[in-house]
């Protein structure tokens, strides 16, 4: 059994169609990537399934009792707010010291439980929500850009871990990602989105279908070599069939480099 | 003796039983930057006083079914394309105006108008003070038994969600308790000086605090040595008991800053 099914799901979001017939599916211990240009409904997809957004029309099936891990795109703590890390580990129910110690471990995050949110590094925070989702037992893992601000080896520690992480609680992960070649090397399956599913499958079956070299094909050359050397000088064609999108990723995609 | 003993007694318990309850509310507040959501929640409830005094029904209750109304109605509006700020601008200096305009409209009322605005705790009576202590206890027992889920709610919705908890809900379990405490405060600081019940001591507490809980209890103790120490500052001296009890809060703030400037500067 799935552990989350959508059916020809739509959304709308302030009078704007965010999602159109989209039909997803999870199952048990895959990993799967979301990727997609900027506002193309990827951390809407993951809100649904969350249950932070109703869908406007088709429907969502979870398997009952599903237990979610959620490390959202962003966490804004505001500095008003004292909080240790073992107290947000203990939310919304509380921890024992020693399961809290053992999920900081299992995210890399050891020895930080007394230390305040708000004098985490960026990458001591990911690490330490990636502990917190982990405190449920989830079934499935979701993450949000889990890797946002996180330098190229840190990133990529980050994919090592969650590996790591799925191989020993064999939960399903579900993410969102825009660093597509250390994604797609480390995913069962790839959805290419763009408001609706544009294609989808193992990722060299997606780094190679015209729906994605559509969106990514001029941002993603370098990316795409260290995948697939076949497809380097098919640009042309994707050229063609480009997006501004697909320009706008680039720059951030660089930047983040 | 006896006499003036008992009220004064009464007063000191109606302020320890608002301070009780507006401080941990106040971290809320705090957090969730509502600062002017409790304004305009605490000036409209001049309008409920108004109203109870024409209808001749009790102040309280007419004072928490605006607040309410009106908490409800920001909550509402909130998100819906205005800026927030502008927005509760607009809403709490009116609602304070027309409630104004409103009691000038009864006769017999205009002395009585500076202890709705600044609160009458030495006129505080033993069904006042019943009323105070129920509210407290109420708005107590709501936040203990929301504590973790208003906390994650605040700390991000979407999180919330995950973990099964509707963060709407937990909002509007605030939006009440706000109301609750605006009702109860009225008679001990007056709708004017209510946000600051609910601010000051957070604000002060913050200073000391490393968990949301510790902050909670610091300013509950904080809102209570205001409410003592102003209640006591304001006999001395005979000074207005409202703000008296306010510029102690504030003076705990501006210690509390120091001493976290200094306690850094060592470290």
């Amino acid at each position: 059994m799935s552990l989350v099914e959508t059916r020809h799901l739509g959304v709308d979001l302030g009078g704007k169609t965010v999602l159109q017939g989209v039909d997803f599916r999870i199952d048990p211990g895959e990993i799967v990537t979301v990727v997609g240009p900027n506002g193309s409904g990827k951390s809407t997809l993951l809100r649904l399934i969350v249950g932070a957004v109703a869908p406007s029309r088709g429907t969502i099936t979870r398997k009952p009792g599903l237990r979610i891990g959620y490390v959202p795109q962003k966490l804004h703590i505001d500095p008003t707010l004292p909080m240790t890390v073992m107290r947000f580990l203990g939310l919304p129910r509380r921890v024992a010291r020693r399961a809290a110690d053992e999920a900081l471990r299992r995210a890399g995050a050891e020895g930080l439980a007394d230390r305040q949110m708000t004098d985490l590094s960026g990458g001591q925070f990911q690490r330490v929500m990636l502990a917190r989702a982990l405190l449920s037992a989830p079934e499935l893992l979701i993450l949000d850009e889990p890797t946002q601000g996180l330098d190229q080896p840190g990133s990529a520690a980050f994919y090592r871990r969650i590996d790591e992480v799925r191989a020993e609680l064999g939960c399903a992960v579900l993410m969102v990602s825009h660093e597509l070649h250390v994604v797609m090397a480390a995913s069962d399956r790839v959805i290419c989105l763009n408001g609706h599913v544009c294609c989808e499958g193992a990722p060299e079956h997606v780094a190679s279908a015209p729906e994605y070299r559509a969106l990514f094909g001029t941002g993603t050359q370098g990316a795409l070599a260290l995948y697939r050397h076949e497809h380097n000088h098919s640009h042309d064609h994707a050229h063609g069939h480009g997006h501004d999108h697909g320009h706008d990723h680039k720059h951030g995609h660089e930047a983040a480099e | 003796m006896t006499l003036l003993d008992s009220f004064l007694t009464r007063a000191a318990l109606a302020g320890v039983g608002t301070a009780l309850a507006a401080a941990p509310l106040g971290c809320f507040v705090v957090w969730r930057r509502m600062a002017y959501f409790g304004d305009a929640t605490a000036h409209a409830a001049i309008l409920g006083v108004a109203l109870a005094l024409a209808l001749d029904i009790s102040i309280f209750g007419g004072a928490l079914l605006v607040a309410l109304a009106m908490a409800t109605l920001v909550s509402t509006l909130s998100g819906r394309g205005y800026a927030m700020d502008t927005l509760l601008g607009v809403m709490a200096h009116s609602a304070l105006a027309i409630g104004l305009v409103a009691v000038s409209f009864l006769s017999g009322v205009r002395i009585d108008l500076m202890a709705y605005l600044f609160g009458d705790i030495l006129a505080v009576s033993r069904t006042d003070l019943l009323v105070i202590w129920i509210g407290a206890a109420l708005v107590l027992a709501l936040l203990a038994w929301r504590w973790s889920a208003l906390l994650t709610a605040t700390l991000n919705p979407d999180l919330a969600h995950a973990a099964g908890i509707d963060p709407r809900r937990e909002q509007l379990v605030l939006t009440f308790a706000l109301a609750v405490v605006v009702a109860v405060a009225i008679k001990v600081v007056g709708v004017l000086l209510i946000a600051a019940l609910l601010i000051i001591p957070a604000a002060a507490a913050r200073a000391f605090a490393d968990t949301p809980e510790r902050m909670g209890v610091f300013a509950a103790l904080i809102g209570v040595t205001s409410a003592l120490v102003g209640l006591w500052a304001s006999y001395t001296f005979d000074t207005p008991t409202g703000p008296s009890i306010v510029c102690v809060a504030a003076l705990c703030f501006v210690l509390a800053g120091i001493a976290r400037l200094a306690t850094r500067q060592k470290a």
